[in-house]
């Protein structure tokens, strides 16, 4: 299945991309498992690992980890909101 | 049209004006409006850049001011948020809350701006004399939503 990943604010800029389309392995069907599939690249990837307070949303809407991830879903990671 | 997420300036009177037009059932119109200090953090600021989720944003903003309408016995909101390089003094965030009564409109405008504050996606980058930096995330803005709970 295939899901379209963004970035935001500062870990876009720690990563140097704003997004990306990624074809997601059988056994990854979670939020929690994409993350961990991402981080799991290494280098700069692994800041989503790292980042204890990061941020998600599925389909635009703020998710868990445990948030189930279907084909064609938008997910996207951000540090915590600071607008107002 | 009671959400907008822009670049330009807005005019808080015009826009108390058009969200009160032809109405005759509003008493009370609270209003809130964010600014750029010049100054966050022990350091000079001299530019803010917002960044958004386009889409989310709109959404988060909109489920928000559904909570609000909800929660209390309001008529009328309209919340701007802008967005792009902002200069000190410039306006960033306005809420016009219109009902009834006062009390109303003050506590939903209040709600509406703490939530916002936690829960729309929005980020700070502001440039000082050191360099560019990311605004972290306060825990008073998380402590100031939990109030409403």
């Amino acid at each position: 299945m295939k899901i379209k990943v963004l970035y935001f604010a500062a870990l876009r800029e720690a990563l140097g991309s704003s997004g990306e389309t990624l074809e997601l392995p059988a056994d990854v069907t979670t939020l929690g498992g994409v993350r961990a599939l991402i981080a799991g690249r290494g280098g700069d990837w692994d800041r989503l690992a790292q980042m204890k307070n990061l941020r998600a949303a599925v389909n635009q809407r703020m998710a868990e980890p445990d948030a189930a991830i279907a084909d064609g879903d938008e997910v996207a990671f951000f540090p915590p909101v600071t607008g107002g | 049209m009671s959400v907008s997420v822009q670049q330009a300036d807005f005019d808080i009177g015009a826009e108390i004006d058009a969200l009160l037009a032809g109405r005759t059932d509003v008493g009370a119109v609270a209003t809130f409006t964010g600014l750029v200090r010049d100054i966050n953090d022990g350091s000079g600021v001299h530019a803010m850049t917002l960044e958004h989720y386009p889409g989310m944003t709109e959404a988060a903003l909109e489920d928000i001011v559904t909570q609000a309408k909800s929660r209390w016995d309001i008529l009328a909101v309209r919340v701007i948020h802008r967005v792009g390089t902002l200069q000190p003094a410039d306006r960033i965030v306005l809420v016009i809350v219109a009902g009834s009564h006062r009390g109303e409109a003050f506590a939903a405008c209040e709600f509406i701006m703490d939530y916002l504050k936690t829960r729309a996606p929005f980020w700070k980058r502001e440039d000082t004399p050191a360099g560019s930096r990311w605004v972290d995330a306060r825990d008073s803005d998380d402590s100031a939503a939990a109030r409403w709970h």
